[in-house]
């Protein structure tokens, strides 16, 4: 199709999903009045059942552990895919690869950035660290605590070399973390299965409520899914740094 | 106000898909998919929300406060899991079309059809 | 505790093989990975047989219904989804022998992508839960565009990824705006509780429009016109082991979300409809089964005239399903069982052709294959099971879906069968005539667009190992021979009458009570006339195209109204997102102004 008979089409049709929406929306109850039972149950029960006071880690991590298992293999799933589209294949031109618009040069590193960027790299990671651990008593938990830890690297690549950032991040260590935090989540399941339990049961002492140790096997599977997820966007970036590695390399 | 949050998360998913339709770019493609997958986080959210509710965190107010929902939001995070990793994807695809064929614009790409 | 075993032994041992990346040898690897995969099938199997008098309710993390709400998720597992989970299995295990020999499989990558790619579909087929089913639908789909893309070097591979990805993504996004309608009006996410919440209300616009988006979303994923333009550029680009698993089950999973979806939770709601529900799908399966089956028969690139063939049978398929009859579904089942392996035995040989040959194009390989008689063998008996001739897997299945047919009063379908089936194989006959014999005339066609595949092995291309000839070998073997499994079809049968009963379903998920269930008898007397029919017709269209001019002069004549349909398949993302776009509108438009 032209452009022109694209951009009709898709007018045409945009318009008649609108009037779709509309439709489906309509039925709904204005904001703030929808009920639901299954939000309201598990609200009542998060502190009293479990020891939990963050209610949306309860259900990632406890009432529906087994989606959370699924969402951590995505992500896994879709880095081993950037590993695999990245990888450099034996065709690939040896000489300079050309990444910069023509009659541009690359600025300098600012001292400026190379110098906050530094100042920050440790309070990131604590404050990564602090939000897995803590994500049965506040919000948080591990994936939201995973990429702030993973955005400790992206501060080392900004305030250093290139090989000294390679020293810091080494593959092997992000892809260890990766697989170590993924392995843990099923882990936990089985340890379950062992417990005399159905998979991915909670039946690890539950501790008091908005205690670090409280919730049961929920720490466990928060530190887990941190270290994955660090390690999974760490990898990621580094494949698509990899490309980079390339031309510096000339 | 009622309803202004649903009426958003229309007009994300038909701006998403129009940009997707009409982009002359890979990135903004790509973007555009992004905003598609924010007009389900709206949704969701706006389900989710209780008149008068605080969030679900109970850790310094009391148990039976009335909270909103927390499964939509527990599904929200299921889903920019999803997106990041989608994109993450199409990204990579992105940079490799970039490299083999020398150009971001889907029209210039016609190494398949029919 | 066996219900998990099909999900959380392939992701265990795919985190395993990522953890183990440069330790371990490839042949180790691929050791673990056909283990891990044998062991997932041996439990599909334990499991198959366990739910043939009622289903399996696993409830993870322990959580069960409390005050009649669902508060955990539950894997609900019948026949057709341990079945399903189990043939996912056996190609996955076809496509990972294949890949022994020469294929570069990037460290532990492709084993490791695999078996999430299992994980994920079995999930898919096991789960009762609405938001865990769109959980593993995300995550096979983030294998697939892993896999897809996998030919990196070749540049037509990533444009057939990327028009893949974006389809795929944009419908799951449709998926989710369904769930969260539904989820809104029931307060529920799994699916029996989804059912008996919408039963004690009303059928309105939200109901329809958010069935409309789940089914429909889910349907992009099996190729239904007209959202099938993404199947044949993935299938064009991808590895031909990636291509067995794409055509063999991928696309049958959608299929299976429609059945499920629609029995457990809307047939309480929407039984009212069943006249004009079972229209508007047959129509649409119709609508794709002669869409690709017209596209096959204008290919040249081998694996994209299979890809169109799939939709094609597809298509067949989806009628089956839509007939929402035990039979249909049953033959449905068989239909796919059959053509799943045939179809995947004709991807591998595709594939022995790109490794010997490097190319899959039907005139570049003109007469090459001369000297190759048993993958001659493989293909033309897989393009002759295609016709569904008598007594063969796919007859199996057309016979059940024909008596079905018949009684709902569509007694046409079969025509539609016996072309599409004809077409199809004609096309694919054409292609081996050449490739094999060396039949017809040499073509130069400057207009055609020329695909350049970049091979997927390294290494010597002198010979066939045996590792890529048997898998190749057994699927089509296997599918053609599947209609002689002994009694069969009664207990496909007795498998969807439980399928398709919405009540027991939600009695043994919500009351932990099991029902029985009492199958009605399968038809005797198996047809051989449309068998017979689209086989003749499949052999005379393909000879005559290659040994009459005349034939083919009036063949393109006949085929040039379909140029503007040829067109239409641009390859440009923007173009296909646009008709999944003005599909789902449709769709959604029809349904609420024809039921509601």
């Amino acid at each position: 199709m032209t452009r022109k008979v694209r951009r009709v089409f898709i007018l045409i049709s945009a318009a008649a999903l609108a009037w779709v929406f509309f439709l489906a929306y309509r039925p709904l109850p204005p904001l703030g009045f929808v009920h639901s039972q299954y939000g309201d149950l598990v609200n009542a029960i998060t502190v009293p059942e479990r020891h939990i006071t963050d209610a949306v880690s309860a259900v990632n991590f406890d009432v529906r552990a087994f989606d959370t298992l699924g969402e951590e293999f995505i992500l896994f799933t879709s880095v081993m895919g950037v590993l695999v589209l990245m990888r450099r294949q034996s065709d690939e031109p040896a000489g300079h690869h050309e990444d910069k618009a023509p009659g541009r040069t690359v600025p300098p590193a600012s001292d400026a950035v190379r110098v906050t960027a530094l100042l920050l790299v440790a309070p990131a990671m604590l404050f990564g660290l602090y939000i897995v651990v803590h994500g049965q008593v506040s919000p948080g938990g591990g994936f939201q605590g995973g990429v702030i830890l993973a955005s400790a690297p992206v501060l080392v690549y900004l305030c250093s070399e290139y090989a000294e950032f390679r020293r810091v991040l080494s593959m092997r260590l992000a892809e260890v973390s990766e697989a170590a935090g993924a392995a843990t989540y099923i882990l936990m399941g089985l340890v379950s299965l062992g417990l005399g339990g159905m998979f991915l049961e909670n039946l690890l002492p539950l501790g008091r409520s908005g205690t670090l140790t409280s919730g049961g096997m929920v720490p466990f599977i928060d530190v887990g899914v941190g270290l994955e997820v660090g390690g999974g966007l760490s990898l990621a970036l580094l494949a698509y740094l990899e490309e980079l590695v390339e031309e510096k390399e000339q | 106000m009622n309803y202004l949050p649903y009426a958003v998360a229309a007009w994300l998913f038909l701006v998403g898909l129009y940009g997707v339709t009409s982009s002359r770019n890979l990135i903004h493609l790509i973007m555009c998919v992004g905003v598609i997958q924010s007009s389900s986080y709206v949704l969701l959210l706006a389900i989710g929300y209780r008149v008068g509710g605080v969030a679900p965190v109970f850790v310094d107010i009391p148990a039976n406060s009335r909270a909103v929902d927390p499964v939509v939001q527990a599904l929200m995070l299921t889903d920019i899991v999803v997106e990041v990793a989608v994109t993450a994807l199409l990204l990579g695809l992105a940079v490799q079309v970039h490299k083999r064929h020398g150009t971001l614009n889907p029209d210039r790409l016609t190494k398949i059809s029919g | 505790m066996l219900p998990v075993a099909p999900v959380a032994l392939p992701l265990l041992f795919a985190a395993a093989l990522a953890a183990l990346t440069k330790i371990i040898s490839q042949r180790f690897s691929q050791l673990i990975a056909v283990g891990a995969t044998l062991t997932s099938l041996a439990i599909d199997i334990y499991l198959l047989k366990g739910s043939a008098t009622h289903d399996i309710v696993y409830w993870f993390g322990n959580w069960r219904i409390r005050d009649g709400v669902a508060l955990g998720i539950s894997f609900t597992i019948d026949p057709f989804g341990a079945g399903l989970a189990g043939f996912a299995a056996v190609l996955t295990l076809a496509a990972l022998l294949f890949s022994s020999e020469f294929f570069d499989t990037a460290g532990n990558h492709f084993h490791a992508l695999l078996l999430a790619f299992l994980a994920a579909m079995s999930g898919f087929s096991l789960t009762g839960d609405m938001f865990n089913m769109f959980v593993f639908f995300e995550l096979m789909s983030a294998a697939a565009f892993a896999l897809c893309g996998y030919k990196t070097a070749d540049p037509g591979s990533l444009q057939g990824t990327l028009n893949f990805a974006v389809t795929n993504t944009i419908a799951a996004y449709f998926v989710l705006t369904g769930i969260g309608l539904l989820y809104a009006r029931t307060g529920a996410l799994n699916m029996a509780q989804m059912g008996r919440a919408l039963s004690s209300g009303r059928v309105d616009t939200l109901v329809l429009i958010a069935f409309v988006f789940v089914i429909c979303g889910y349907l992009v994923k099996t190729a239904i016109v007209p959202f099938h333009f993404w199947l044949a550029d993935a299938h064009a680009v991808a590895p031909s082991p990636v291509c067995v698993l794409f055509s063999g089950v991928m696309v049958d999973l959608g299929l299976f979300a429609l059945a499920r979806i629609y029995w457990a939770t809307f047939n309480p709601v929407l039984h009212a409809h069943l006249p004009g529900l079972t229209t508007l799908f047959v129509s649409i399966g119709v609508a794709t089964a002669l869409t690709g089956a017209f596209m096959c028969y204008l290919q040249r690139n081998v694996k994209r005239l299979l890809a169109f063939s799939t939709i094609s049978h597809v298509g067949l398929i989806m009628t089956g399903v839509a007939l929402f009859a035990p039979a249909g579904l049953a033959g449905a089942a068989i239909y796919a069982l059959a053509h799943g392996m045939v179809k995947g035995g004709l991807f591998l040989a595709a594939g022995i052709l790109l490794h010997r040959f490097q190319s899959v194009d039907e005139h570049d390989l003109y007469g090459k294959a001369r000297r190759e008689p048993a993958t001659a063998a493989v293909f033309f008996a897989g393009a002759v099971g295609l016709t569904g001739f008598p007594f063969s897997g796919l007859a199996a299945g057309h016979d059940l879906m024909s008596a079905s047919a018949k009684s709902a009063g569509f007694d046409w379908l079969r025509w539609i069968f016996i072309f599409a089936d004809g077409v199809t194989a004609a096309a694919a006959l054409r292609a081996g005539g050449r490739i094999f014999f060396g039949w017809g005339p040499v073509e130069r066609e400057e207009n055609a667009p020329k695909h350049e595949e970049k091979p997927e092995t390294e290494g010597r291309h002198q010979y066939t190992p045996a590792t890529m000839f048997i898998p190749a070998c057994v699927l089509v073997v296997g599918g053609l021979l599947v209609g002689f499994v002994p009694d069969l079809k009664q207990a496909a049968i007795a498998a969807a009458t439980q399928f398709e009963n919405s009540r027991a379903y939600a009695a043994s998920v919500l009351d932990s009570q099991y029902l029985r269930t009492v199958a009605p008898a399968a038809p005797e007397a198996p047809e051989m006339l449309p068998g017979l029919l689209a086989l003749l017709g499949a052999i005379v269209i393909a000879l005559v195209h290659l040994f009459s001019a005349r034939g083919r002069q009036l063949s393109s004549a006949l085929w040039k109204p379909l140029r503007l349909l040829h067109r239409l398949h641009s390859g440009h993302v923007g173009d296909y997102v646009a008709f999944l776009t003005f599909g789902m509108a449709c769709f959604a438009l029809l349904c609420v102004y024809c039921f509601s």
